[in-house]
């Protein structure tokens, strides 16, 4: 591998022999190979013009957060080997709709920079991004090289690009599809996968819907005997599913398919008796539309699991917990909120190594519907779960006084999210906002990173954030505040912000305005159906010409209103390839 | 823990202490459904809003107007959003929502799920914590203190068991778990 690498060496100046540092190039660029993080890589890069080079000539992997804060070429002229790209594209609340279908970051410019200059890459690692079915078959004939691709929440292709990838990447390793707006065609695609191909070793279709040829996918994972990770569709049925299984006990990570069919004895048996040769399993995920009576043929593979995903399996509380008797190793957990109050007190009980606790609302747009989970649940986790520091909890109510006490119990929080679905409520039990709630989060929280706030939230909130919150880096917030003074508080108080999204506030022009500085040390803004204007965003525009000011009206909105301004650092300018609906600024 | 939710159904500022409403203050806005009476085999499902607009809050079993769904909120995948919105007539993954006369909230099951009306109705059973007993198509279920209801595709409620398994799953929109006394008219044919 070292010695594909470039070499091009500066014909050195008097100047620069002078200064140059006593070690040879080859030794530091030796030492620098040792640094992964990018975050220690540039702090390196910045140290003299010998430790840039050094750097830049051996590193391997680039992560870039906003794909439009730097140009393909940038990035392919400083680091001209790199085999490794991650990048992320959409603003976060591209997610929940709130952001044009057209509205950009779109891949492909990148893969023609890649393709003339880095034509050895390896892998690519995309996060809301658009891709489009000519671009996958660009990339899978381009770089011959080309191992892995990882695609989460974009959009723009087809299961047809898919297939382009099986054909032409001879190379390939992981394939790992994930919650994409993808359009499914069918399910030839795993079909174009050569009979002579072996390598496997990642492959996630798990939320892909058509109906896959088990016959293909048998063989193929019988022959790829390197393959650690498989997560099939729900076109899977129970009965398929240990026919995989016997062909791959060394799997580390398993999503299975459906699992409802009805079962004759014979077959459970051979389900159960296929489970409990997966004795490499840490990460179970899948189970659509369980049926809890067929949970127990599972228990055997789960003494060593550590992440178990049931955030698409609509399990109730007892159900759960019968099934966490048998996870005493468990440390991250996605369950949804069928589970109610009962299977959360069974996490804690069974759990107590758990550090991650996500739970998701079966249905969150209903009203109507059953409690959920409730303040009672997560203190139960946090009684039990010392370790705890990563929660994403989706409910209906909330106390002040709950997450004050789950955070006593748990003060090493990094993530806290918290969403009360319905907006602007207060506490359930005195009426008051819940300010003092995440007052409590970021007083005994010294670590937090991350946070997301609802309910009924005065500037008081913004007020503690600003104080206390002095390692946040990523502050959601929705339908809060009472003033600008809450957003300056955060802008003003919080030193490593580096992500703040906001909608449905009351912060308009001042508070947009007491950030120009900090913007340039933040990745992105996003602030939609708050008070902003026109004339706010223009402002900023021509005081900070670093900065990209994008604004997207809604229709029929009035035209001095901002309804969604997105601003980000850019070190390539403003973007080109903008369409209607996005004005620059 | 049964609380009193303060719901507000609009999407912005006003509270529901400053929200006009018909009816007495101070009664319970979550009862969803008041006692219709039940005539003969089927009821016309106009009689049961009829009746219920005057017993109860305007905002009550006529579903308010349909709460505007605030876009992207809550803050959900629309992945995720879509898994579960799949309702019509598939056999997986069919999720209705169950009331019982006298619980402040519905819960949601998955019809897909039980191959039999037995399975289904034990599966109730656990839920809510009653005995529904056994069907009898002559007397329904007469003898326990709940009967299973069910709304059809066409708006009428019928006992849970009348018809065919596979029928019942194709046509149930959604599950009412009924005060035995009100059932007793849908067990006779008309």
């Amino acid at each position: 591998m070292e010695s594909e690498l470039k070499r091009f060496r500066n014909s050195p100046n008097s100047e620069e022999l002078t200064r140059r540092s006593s070690f040879p190039d080859e030794v530091i660029e030796r030492v620098l190979s040792l640094f992964k993080s990018h975050k220690d890589r540039s702090a390196v890069s910045l140290v003299c013009k010998d430790w840039y080079n050094a750097e830049r000539w051996s590193r391997t992997h680039v992560f870039i957060g906003n794909c439009y804060s730097v140009s393909p070429e940038i990035v392919a002229r400083r680091f001209p080997n790199i085999r490794s790209v991650t990048l992320k594209g959409k603003p976060r609340f591209s997610d929940f709709n709130l952001v044009p279908l057209n509205w950009g970051a779109d891949i492909h410019a990148w893969l023609v920079v890649f393709a003339d200059e880095c034509p050895f890459l390896e892998e690519l690692r995309l996060k809301r991004m658009t891709i489009s079915d000519e671009s996958l078959e660009f990339l899978s004939v381009s770089f011959p090289n080309f191992k892995s691709l990882s695609l989460l929440s974009c959009d723009g292709f087809s299961t047809n690009g898919l297939s382009a990838i099986a054909t032409h990447c001879k190379n390939l390793i992981e394939l790992d599809i994930q919650e994409n707006g993808i359009d499914d065609r069918g399910g030839s695609w795993l079909s174009c996968f050569p009979e002579s191909f072996t390598l496997l070793e990642v492959l996630n279709f798990a939320n892909l819907t058509s109906d896959i040829n088990f016959d293909v996918l048998e063989r193929l994972v019988s022959r790829c005997k390197s393959l650690r990770v498989l997560k099939v569709n729900q076109s899977i049925s129970l009965e398929q599913l240990p026919r995989l299984l016997v062909h791959a006990p060394q799997l580390t990570e398993l999503g299975t398919g459906s699992f409802s069919q009805q079962l004759t004895f014979p077959q459970y048996e051979e389900l159960e008796s296929a489970f409990s040769s997966c004795n490499n399993i840490h990460t179970l995920s899948g189970l659509w539309d369980v049926k809890a009576i067929y949970l127990p043929a599972l228990y055997s593979a789960c003494t060593n699991l550590t992440f178990l995903n049931l955030s698409y399996a609509a399990l109730q509380g007892g159900e759960l917990a019968k099934l966490l008797r048998h996870c005493p190793r468990l440390q991250r957990l996605w369950v949804m909120d069928t589970v109610e109050d009962k299977g959360l007190e069974a996490v804690g009980l069974n759990c107590p190594l758990l550090e991650e606790l996500r739970v998701f609302p079966l249905d969150p747009y209903d009203e109507e519907i059953a409690h959920g989970v409730t303040e009672a649940g997560f203190i139960a986790v946090s009684c039990f779960c010392p370790r705890l520091h990563y929660v994403l909890y989706f409910c209906r109510q909330m106390t002040n006084a709950a997450v004050a006490t789950v955070v006593q119990n748990c003060p090493n929080f990094t993530h806290f999210r918290l969403c009360i679905m319905n907006p602007r409520q207060p506490d359930c039990t005195t009426g008051e906002p819940m300010d003092e709630a995440f007052g409590a989060v970021v007083k005994t929280c010294t670590k937090l990173q991350r946070l997301s706030v609802s309910g009924l939230l005065t500037d008081l909130t913004f007020e503690y954030i600003g104080k206390y919150a002095k390692n946040l880096e990523t502050l959601s917030v929705a339908f809060a505040g009472s003033s600008d003074w809450g957003m300056q508080c955060v802008l003003e108080g919080c030193p490593k912000l580096r992500k703040l999204e906001i909608r449905d506030c009351p912060f308009g022009n001042k508070a947009l305005l007491s950030g120009l500085e900090k913007y340039e040390s933040m990745r992105s803004l996003w602030m939609s159906a708050c008070n902003v204007t026109m004339n706010g965003c223009r402002l900023l525009a021509r005081v900070m010409p670093r900065l990209n000011v994008e604004v997207m009206k809604e229709d029929g909105s009035d035209d001095s209103q901002a309804d969604k301004v997105y601003v980000y650092r850019s070190v390539a300018g403003p973007r080109r390839d903008a369409p209607p609906s996005v004005q620059t600024l | 823990m049964e609380m009193e939710r303060s719901v507000s159904y609009e999407s912005d500022l006003n509270f529901k202490a400053t929200e006009l409403r018909l009816g007495l203050p101070g009664s319970d806005e979550t009862e969803k459904q008041s006692t219709p009476c039940v005539r003969g085999h089927k009821r016309a499902s106009s009689e049961i809003s009829e009746e219920s607009k005057g017993s109860s809050k305007v905002t009550d079993t006529a579903p308010p107007p349909a709460k505007a769904h605030i876009v992207g909120w809550p803050p959900v995948r629309s992945y995720r959003k879509n898994c579960f919105q799949k309702n019509e007539g598939e056999g997986v993954g069919k999720f209705v929502k169950v009331s019982m006369d006298g619980a402040p909230y519905l819960r949601k099951i998955d019809l897909g799920v039980y191959r039999s009306y037995s399975e289904l109705l034990k599966a109730l059973e656990n839920m809510f914590k009653l005995t529904i007993g056994a069907y009898s198509e002559r007397e329904g279920y007469h003898g326990s203190e709940y009967a299973p209801t069910y709304e059809d595709k066409d708006g009428d409620w019928m006992l849970v068991g009348d018809v065919p398994w596979e029928m019942f799953i194709s046509s149930c929109k959604k599950l009412r778990i009924m005060k035995g006394s009100e059932a007793r008219g849908l067990g006779c044919s008309a």
